[in-house]
């Protein structure tokens, strides 16, 4: 399909990004648009493979060679069908997802994978504008209820999938907005909020009900009481535990774990506010060189700073795939997100020893352990990006031994059910909570096995909605 | 018996024939002591099995002997025609005597009685112990007219007789007639006469004869199937045999003859059970015989010639083959049948003529017809003329006349017997020429209801649909079929899916159906039928369709036929074919009650007069599900039949399950006359309405749609060898697989199930989960029409061996050598084994209560060696992935298989072991590309490729945009332009034509081992027991799940069964017939781990071949665009720049092999074992694993059938016979001149039974020289006589092969360089260009030298000569087909299809009178006066000719050049010439 001889005709060809200099002065979207014309091309790469990796190289499962062909026709109908049949929120992945479909294209052995991630974002744009179907048709109501704790993507996911089969869901917030990381993580030039309230909207429209500002077990109801209330309970509550980085000096002010950064920094792009941390003159450094250090560099290149320092423990990643990470596996290989175009300084092979100052920092000891270097940076704004360590389970009252793995994440049996949980309704978990942390795709993914293991509980048959996954898989 | 996997019933045979007859009528004795001459002479033609003095049969037909029997019978014989005389086939262990008061019962019930009875004398001595233990008691009997009964015509009354006591009693009459007499059983030709004493007798006279050698794939020994019967002898094979014995069965009741002294059902049944095609089709000719036709008139009926498609038949003669085309479908296969009443003998070809026969008259007024030439000593001086019978022609020598009736009188006579064309005009209605009513209208309310219900993929509409009606052609596919058989599937499965398509390998050959078109008819004759042992104009009250395929426009006009004004006498009823969707009873019960109900409704109809009965499934709904078509079908036809109902009406389907070429001809084989897919067409207008089908109508689109599938059905019966739909319908040419017998034995009868399977709950179940899906989806659930991965991988659809993990897995492991990956890879792969995607899978090994420690067993190096790469043409896939493949196998002691595509001489260099390229196996294909004397030479297997897993019965094609300028080298054919493999190999028709080639090519290089490999089927086992009575080497057993560069995906799918079938089935029939000692048994098909493996070994296989894997270790991620030119891994591709990313590395593939070996070596050790030889054919070791299914009876237990262990694996070397050879004499001088370049020359008689004359020479110096060639005619080798087949076989430049006299078929097969001239006897009194001194297929395949022939030569001349420079004075049909190359000249007449195929070469026509084209094959040519540069070219090339032959004709040609030049034509293609042009400009 596409066009047979497409991917020896046109070459990858991504959207363009908006210059540093403009993009800079806002905090819109980095990427400009491309014409239909070029989408369409892109889509005549796709090699309809006999073994379409990508789809198994996406958690979801997405049936990307048949959207590929139909973006190449221009079907966007046809093609968001097929998308939204796979992924509920295709306009989130195809904006934030780090694109294992990409590592898996067949393309990509020997060229350039096809830009199945832009494509999505394409087909789920083109839905949206062209007032195509975004959501399933309305079911006939069950009158059995779900409750979702947490709205991140994989809440989210499962309370959409499990609204379209008739079940009435209600997704429970602790945040004063619905969305999890998709909110107050994901700074607005990743992903406008817009994008998000207009999904919320959808689903609002679907019928799934959502409560703000509501912690489970603290300042809310207790998990005991949506046992009660509710046939069934989703715990999808994220792995929210910052991993920070115990050396002398950690208390200083000035030094933040990156969520706590970027949650201040959203906030006050959405309300129009000064952010209480702000990065204006600062000279900043960044401990973690991940996605979300990325997140935290941009928004400090917007913010102002004076100079900043991304700090990365790991050696720099080889520029091509190594032989243990063999296509179409993910592998860890040098990535430039459109932040580090932008300016700021990044260091590979550098621990952290000690933050220097009183009260607050002023600077930061390092050592380059290969060439066993020790330098000194002047800082004033130290933001921690050194991954997460799994979710906040006190106020859950499972932070006993009993509920978790050895990765402090919450133990699923086979259906995704809390192992070693009582109580009236049965409790499901899923996302990152489970998983630990981990991508968008993946949370999605594990939301909609999750809630199809959900609905066969209900219903006493087994579902017909989609379960990509299986608790704890790997792609390869 | 244990119940194993071999049945009778798959059966076949061949043979020789000959014929002579003397047309003075003078009985003789020796025209009996020719005949017999001549069998004996025909002795390569047959067989004998592991007991050498037990041949497959043989016999002779004489014209009763008058003197004889009365020498035998005393005085009172009544005058000659007044008695009979039966010569029976006693069992020894009946008794006779009381048998006897029963026959002379049954003769005096007819008006005869017994007059005397004779044992007659036999020389059981002779006998090998296989004929010995079934010897039966030989007795003549004389039966005269009762004197107290009228006088009935005896030769009635004995055929009456004869058939009431061979069905009441055991026993078997070779013939009982006033007329013949016939001697034959368990025999070999040379003993036929030492075991009868009688036809030692110089009293034993005829003035006919004819014998018959039999070469029989037979496992259980018969005497009754030797041959002659007691009308016909044939050498040839019924392929739509099932077909044709139902439909006899069905006309049972409805056939009555009033000349016949008892009725016609109590001779019933007509045709025997048990008995052999050739059997079958006697006994029918003797019914319409004895009922009132002549003997030809009969034949003629039963092998129509090919009239549907030829304008040239004179009216008369079409109306007489339309007219009986409505009483009887044709018995279509390769046929040479020659036949004799006692007052005229005769022979004929079938439409194709597949088969040899040529013919001699003398001076002296007798005539010879045989299989080959030179068979009877005849002086050159007393032939008047020698010829050949024509494909479809009847040679017909009438005794009592005393001359030759030839074709065209015969014809014509019998075509006034009645007024044939005014019957048709008057009754057989054209269904074009009938107006459609415009009634019904379809709904298009819910189309994606209507298709889910239906269980259509997106696969369907996309991939198949959309395909069809956009390009007119069935999709291509490439890459195995790796996903479950449907009986494993967890996914519902439509139960077309179970049965699979059968196709000819070895025993008859694939038709050409493209290529050949012009012998295959799509035409149905639908109505009712009329007595067929009767002729009235009312037996042709029918209608007539071109196709069937129906539009649902035509469907209309079928319906509302009998409101059609002006037309009577016929009725349609339409049915409904549903079942409840839910309901108190089980899912099977409903359905079989439905069904059930609709066949009493069918039955009731027909009854009451409906003709044509149209079963539909239209109407599905909440309530209600379709039945499937095919049951619906299968179980109406057969109820029909056994309510003697069956030809009283005709079946057309109207089914929504039907969407591809595979459903249409299942539909047809189980009996439906017509087919209207109408959901299909409505797809495609909803196609269409979605934008989906480009610039096409909906009228379009259906049409192309319609046509596809009409000409997808020709293919398929094609590849079975079937010419003609009226043939194959009800024909059943398909095999299931994974079926039940309560869903077989009940609307399948015939059938029976070797391995069980689904259930008929299954199939109902199965149909209700579609059913659900449209009509009660589940909430959530999508309505649109979803892909179930069947072609190309899913993670939502049909499993696949091969998936994103596995592929991975077993790339990582091999690059990085890790086997703790490969492990992984492996249990991943054997784990979706237990997932039940396989055969295999429902197996296990039974580990030893003593493993061997691992240090003990058989080493790796040791285990690779019996592994080989499986046959990748250079072409399909690129140099770089071909060597890679070649250097990983070279450096592992293992073999690589050139494919079908040649090898670049440079790689035969091995002097660098670590890079050596040279593969080790030699493909011979059906294409010959670039099969040369040094490539054969450069081999250590020669392997014959019979079939292909992926496609069987097929050929295959190279598109011209992968023939690149290197692949066009090896190939010896034209850059740019397309190549063609024939579906058949223009040699091999036959089982004796396979034990020539054979022959050859260890003639070619008698240091290989010769490999026939052939595709797993039913009756495989029985095949590849004639294959090793044909001297194979080696066994190679293919599953259906083999790769492909590029197949239709029916054929991908649809045809062929898994390798563990077919393996265990050959292996258990080779060893009840001592076969397997001899041979190695090979298998190969999606092969993948160290477990494959030992099961295959426990099943019987001593050698192992892989594919696919090997190319997923070289970078192949089953991409499956092979066909496209387009991977982008760089295999299966020749663009260069593509071929830059190939990946793949020799060691990559050791490391694999390697792995499986070590594999394979921890199976050993669990299995108590040191060495792989001790396990082949253990299958002690596996047992089976129980499914655990109500719905699923599957079970393996027939596979695993334990044979002697003398006879698990190879244990003793066949003999080839190359010691007789006749190249001995000369060979040694003839390769010392040629090493010193010193002339040599020889002359020799030659005999028909001397074989591949210079064969063995020509190879000798072949490999004496290397890369060095000799000039011509440096070694010349002067014949006199008849050459047996294949002479000059392969012979390379500098051999040069003189024949006077002629040559039988292949003369000048693969001819590499060396030069073949033939001329007649220089005593000759005969016109060379009007008789025939070479057989058919004359330089099939050459790639070099040259082929001069003084004489006409049979049909197929220069089939794929890609080099060679060939002038004949005549030729048959079918010539230059397939030309890549050379030049061919022909100075006389040609036959029918010229140039048919043709991509390359020029053929020079001598046409004086403007005829080409009426004998060219459509085509684009260019056709030309000759230029000045090829005038003078082709005048020195006569002059030679001339001189070379001393050609009276090509002499007078050159006499007037000047005005002669001006009566040829040159043929080339037009792509040649255009791509030879741009050539010649830059």
């Amino acid at each position: 399909m596409g066009k047979v001889t497409g991917f020896l005709e046109f070459p990858r060809q991504g959207p363009k990004h908006r210059p540093v200099s403009v993009r800079l002065r806002d905090w819109h979207e980095v990427y400009q648009p491309q014409s239909d014309e070029e989408i369409a091309e892109q889509g005549a790469r796709c090699m309809d493979c006999g073994i379409p990796f990508c789809m198994q190289g996406c958690p979801l499962g997405n049936r990307i060679p048949e959207f590929n062909d139909r973006v190449h026709h221009f079907q966007w109908a046809i093609a968001a069908e097929q998308l939204f049949d796979t992924n509920n929120f295709p306009e989130f992945t195809g904006r934030l997802c780090p694109a294992p479909c990409e590592s898996a294209c067949v393309l990509g052995i020997g060229s350039d994978p096809v830009t199945i991630e832009r494509l999505e974002y394409e087909v789920a744009e083109h839905a949206f504008t062209n007032g195509l179907a975004v959501s399933s048709p309305t079911p006939r109501e069950s009158g059995r209820r779900v409750a979702v704790v947490g709205s991140g993507p994989a809440g989210l996911a499962a309370a959409a999938q499990l609204r379209s089969v008739g079940h009435g869901v209600s997704v429970f917030e602790r945040n004063d907005a619905i969305g999890g990381l998709l909110r107050y993580g994901i700074p607005e030039f990743k992903m406008e909020k817009a994008v998000l309230d207009r999904r919320l909207e959808v689903m609002r429209n679907d019928g799934v009900e959502f409560f703000t500002g509501v912690t489970v077990g603290r300042s809310g109801t207790s998990l005991a009481a949506l046992q009660r209330d509710f046939d069934a309970v989703l715990l999808a509550v994220g792995a929210t535990r910052p991993r920070l980085i115990p050396v002398p000096g950690a208390e200083l002010d000035g030094v933040y774990p990156a969520m706590t950064y970027l949650e201040e920094s959203n906030r006050a792009v959405t309300c129009g506010l000064a952010p209480a941390i702000s990065a204006r003159d600062r000279r900043v450094i960044i401990l973690g060189g991940g996605d979300t250090g990325a997140d935290c560099l941009g928004t400090v290149h917007r913010q102002g700073a004076a100079s900043v320092t991304q700090i990365e423990i790991m050696d720099r990643p080889p520029m091509d795939r190594p032989v243990e990470e063999p296509w179409p596996t993910m592998a860890r290989i040098f990535k430039t997100s459109p932040a580090h175009d932008e300016g700021g300084e990044r260091r590979f092979s550098t621990e952290t020893l000690e933050f220097g100052g009183r009260g607050h920092v002023d600077s930061i000891v390092l050592r380059d352990h290969l060439t066993k270097e020790t330098v000194t940076f002047p800082a004033d704004l130290v933001l921690i990006a050194a991954g997460f360590l799994g979710p906040e389970l006190d106020d859950l009252e499972l932070s006993g031994e009993d509920f978790l793995t050895s990765r402090s994440t919450l133990s699923v049996a086979h259906d995704w059910r809390v192992r070693a949980l009582a109580g009236a309704s049965p409790v499901f978990a899923c996302g990152d909570a489970v998983r630990g942390q981990s991508l968008i795709v993946w949370a999605i993914a594990e939301g909609r096995s999750a809630a199809a293991s959900i609905d066969t509980h209900l219903s006493g048959r087994e579902s017909p909605l989609g379960a990509p996954v299986e608790p704890y898989a790997l792609s390869w | 018996m244990t119940k194993n996997l071999y049945d009778p019933t798959f059966e076949h045979d061949a043979c020789g024939v000959g014929l002579v007859a003397d047309l003075t009528g003078q009985a003789t004795n020796a025209t009996i002591l020719d005949a017999l001459t001549i069998l004996e002479n025909l002795e390569h033609r047959g067989a004998t099995g592991s007991d050498v003095d037990s041949g497959d049969g043989a016999g002779i037909l004489i014209q009763m002997p008058d003197a004889f029997i009365r020498t035998i019978f005393g005085p009172t014989v009544p005058a000659r025609g007044d008695y009979g005389v039966a010569n029976w086939m006693v069992p020894r262990e009946l008794n006779l005597e009381c048998a006897r008061t029963t026959i002379d019962e049954v003769f005096s019930s007819v008006g005869l009685s017994s007059a005397g009875w004779r044992e007659v004398p036999v020389n059981s001595t002779l006998l090998g112990p296989t004929s010995r233990d079934s010897e039966p008691l030989f007795v003549q009997q004389l039966i005269v007219r009762s004197p107290v009964q009228g006088a009935p015509d005896i030769e009635r009354a004995l055929y009456c007789a004869r058939k009431v006591l061979e069905h009441s009693l055991d026993i078997y009459a070779s013939s009982c007639s006033s007329k013949v007499l016939i001697y034959k059983g368990m025999l070999s030709s040379p003993q036929l006469r030492h075991y009868f004493s009688d036809l030692g007798d110089v009293g034993l006279q005829s003035a006919i004869a004819i014998v018959h050698s039999r070469f029989s794939t037979n496992v259980l020994p018969r005497w009754d199937l030797a041959q002659p019967f007691r009308y016909i002898a044939h050498n040839g094979e019924i392929n739509t045999i099932r077909g044709n014995r139902n439909w006899m069965t069905a006309r049972e009741t409805t056939i009555e003859s009033d000349v016949l002294p008892l009725s016609v059902r109590s001779l019933t049944p007509i045709i025997t059970a048990n008995m052999s095609d050739s059997a079958s089709f006697d006994e029918v000719v003797e019914l319409l015989v004895h009922s009132g036709r002549s003997l030809p008139h009969a034949i003629l009926m039963m092998i129509p010639e090919a009239w549907e498609r030829s304008s040239a038949m004179s009216p008369d003669r079409r109306a007489f083959y339309r007219y009986h085309a409505g009483l009887m479908e044709p018995w279509d296969g390769p046929a040479s049948v020659t036949f004799c009443d006692g007052n005229v003998a005769g022979a004929v070809l079938d439409r194709n003529g597949l088969r040899p026969a040529r013919y001699w008259v003398t001076k002296d007024h007798r005539v010879i017809l045989a299989s080959e030439v030179g068979v009877l000593p005849i002086e050159a001086s007393n032939i008047e003329r020698k010829g050949r019978l024509q494909p479809g022609r009847v040679f017909l020598v009438d005794i009592e006349q005393g001359r030759i009736i030839e074709d065209e009188e015969l014809k014509a006579t019998l075509a006034a017997q009645a007024p044939y064309a005014e019957w048709l005009e008057r009754h057989q209605i054209s269904l074009d020429t009938i107006e459609a009513p415009t009634t019904l209208t379809p709904e298009h309310g819910s189309i994606v209801r209507q298709q889910k219900s239906f269980g259509y993929s997106e696969e369907d509409l996309r991939l198949i649909i959309r395909h069809m009606a956009q390009v007119g052609e069935e999709p291509i596919g490439s890459m195995g079929s790796d996903t479950r058989l449907p009986v494993l599937s967890t996914m519902p499965r439509s139960i077309f899916d179970y049965f699979t398509q059968l196709f000819a390998q070895v025993t008859n050959p694939p038709l050409d159906a493209i290529r050949e078109e012009l012998v295959t008819s799509t035409r149905v004759v639908i109505g009712g039928e009329e007595n067929l042992l009767r002729e009235s104009e009312e037996h042709c009250h029918q209608i007539v369709l071109a196709s069937p395929v129906l539009s649902v426009h035509e469907l209309v006009k079928i319906r509302y036929i009998d409101e059609q004004p002006g037309v009577e006498g016929f009725r349609t009823a339409a049915i409904d074919g549903l079942f409840m969707a839910q309901g108190p009873l089980s899912a099977a019960e409903r359905l079989a009650h439905a069904l059930k109900e609709v066949e009493d409704e069918v039955v009731a109809q027909v009854r009451a007069g409906v003709n044509i009965v149209i079963l539909s499934d239209r109407g599905t709904s909440p309530s209600h599900a379709a039945i499937p078509s095919l049951l619906l079908a299968s179980a109406v036809h057969h109820r029909l039949v056994a309510e003697h109902l069956r030809t009283n009406a005709a079946l057309i389907i109207e089914a929504g399950d039907v969407r591809e070429v595979h459903h249409v001809a299942l539909l047809l084989g189980f009996g439906a006359s017509a087919v209207c897919p109408y959901l299909a067409y409505e797809s495609i207008d909803a196609l269409i309405d979605e934008g989906e089908l480009n610039e096409l109508t909906a009228y379009e689109a259906r049409y192309q749609y319609g046509k596809t599938l009409n000409k997808g059905v020709v293919k398929v019966m094609s590849k079975m060898g079937v010419s003609t739909v009226a043939s194959y319908v009800g024909s059943q040419l398909f095999e299931p697989v994974g079926l039940s017998d309560d869903v077989l034995g009940r609307y399948f009868p015939g059938f029976h199930s070797r391995l069980g399977g689904a259930t008929l709950e299954r199939l109902a179940r199965d149909v209700l989960r579609w059913h659900a899906s449209a009509f009660a989806p589940e909430a959530g659930a999508r309505v649109e029409i979803t892909n179930h991965g069947e072609y190309q991988w899913r993670r939502d659809g049909e499993l696949h061996l091969f998936n994103p993990r596995t592929v991975q897995k077993l790339q990582h492991a091999t690059r990085e050598k890790r086997f703790d990956l490969f492990k992984e890879y492996t249990s991943l792969v054997d784990e979706q084994s237990s997932g039940k995607l396989t055969l295999r899978s429902l197996l296990s090994l039974v580990p030893s209560a003593s493993p061997r420690p691992l240090e003990e067993v058989e080493s790796v190096a040791s285990i690779v060696k019996r592994f080989s790469t499986g046959a990748m043409s250079y072409g399909s896939i690129s140099e770089e992935a071909h060597t890679t493949l070649a250097v990983a196998m070279n450096r592992l002691g293992a073999k690589s298989n050139t494919g079908e595509g040649g090898e670049d001489e440079e790689r035969f260099d091995t002097s660098n072991p670590r890079e050596n390229t040279r593969s080790a196996i030699k493909q011979v294909a059906s294409g010959r590309f670039g099969v040369t004397s040094r490539y054969l030479v450069n081999a250590d297997d020669l392997q014959i490729k019979i079939a292909q897993g992926a496609k069987p019965g097929e050929g295959g094609q190279l598109p011209g945009s992968k023939v690149y300028s290197w692949i066009a080298k090896t190939r010896h054919s034209t850059t740019g332009v397309g190549l063609i493999s024939p579906p058949p190999h223009h040699d091999i028709y036959s089982i004796e034509d396979l034990k020539q080639l054979i022959y050859d090519l260890k003639c070619a290089n008698d240091e290989a081992r010769v490999h026939v490999k052939l595709v797993s089927e039913q009756g495989v086992g029985t095949i590849a027991a004639g294959v090793a009575k044909a001297h194979a080497d080696v066994i190679l057993i293919s599953g259906h799940d083999g790769g492909t560069g590029a197949a239709p995906l029916t054929s991908l799918k649809h045809a062929g069964t898994p390798w563990e079938l077919g393996l265990a089935e050959a292996h258990q029939t080779l060893a009840a017939n001592g076969l397997r000692s001899r041979v190695v048994l090979q298998t190969d098909g999606q092969l993948k781990t160290g477990r494959d493996v030992i099961i295959a070994a426990l099943l019987g296989a001593e050698e192992f071949g892989f594919a696919t894997a090997p190319l997923v270790v070289s970078g192949c991620v089953m991409m499956r665009v092979c066909h496209l030119d387009t991977c982008p891994v760089g295999i299966a591709t020749q663009n260069p720049k593509l071929r830059e990313r190939f990946t793949g590395k020799p060691e990559f593939v050791e490391n694999f092999f390697e792995f499986i070996a070590q594999e394979v070596r921890e199976y050993l050790s669990l299995l108590g074992a040191r060495t792989l030889d001790e396990l082949i054919g253990d299958v002690s070791k596996l047992s089976v694993t129980p499914l655990n299914d109500p719905t699923n009876d599957l079970d393996l237990s027939a596979l695993l059938v334990l044979v002697e262990p003398d006879q698990r694996h190879q244990g003793s070397k066949q003999d080839h016979g190359l010691d007789g050879a006749l190249d001995w004499v000369f060979l040694s001088d003839a390769v010392s001149a040629a090493t010193k370049g010193t002339p040599y020359r020889y002359a020799t008689p030659v005999r028909n039974v001397n074989r591949a004359v210079g064969t063995l020479t020509g190879s000798a110096i072949t490999r004496a020289l290397g890369a060095r060639t000799l000039n011509d005619d440096l070694v010349q080798i002067d014949l006199c006589g008849s050459a047996g087949q294949s002479l000059g076989a392969f012979i390379p430049a500098g051999v040069t092969l003189r024949l006077r006299g002629d040559a039988n078929d292949y003369a000048g097969k693969g001819l590499s360089g060396g030069r073949i001239v033939i001329r007649p006897d220089d005593g000759a009194s005969f016109a060379s260009d009007e008789n025939v001194i070479a057989g058919n297929v004359t330089g099939y395949g050459a790639t070099s030298g040259e082929i001069f022939i003084s004489g006409v030569v049979g049909e197929r001349c220069a089939v794929r000569n890609s080099g060679a420079t060939i002038v004949v004075e005549g030729t048959g049909d079918h010539a230059g087909e397939y030309m890549t190359g050379g030049v061919v000249v022909i100075l006389g007449n040609v036959g029918r299809n010229l140039a048919a195929g043709m991509s390359g070469g020029s053929i020079y026509l001598y046409d004086p009178d403007a005829q080409v084209h009426d004998h060219l094959s459509a085509g684009v040519y260019e056709i030309e006066l000759l230029e000045s540069e090829d005038d003078e070219r082709l005048r020195a090339l006569l002059e030679r000719f001339r001189d070379e032959t001393g050609s009276k004709k090509a002499a007078r040609i050159l006499n007037e050049w000047r005005s002669e030049r001006m009566n040829f034509v040159r043929i080339e293609t037009s792509e040649y010439q255009r791509i030879r042009d741009e050539a010649k400009g830059g």
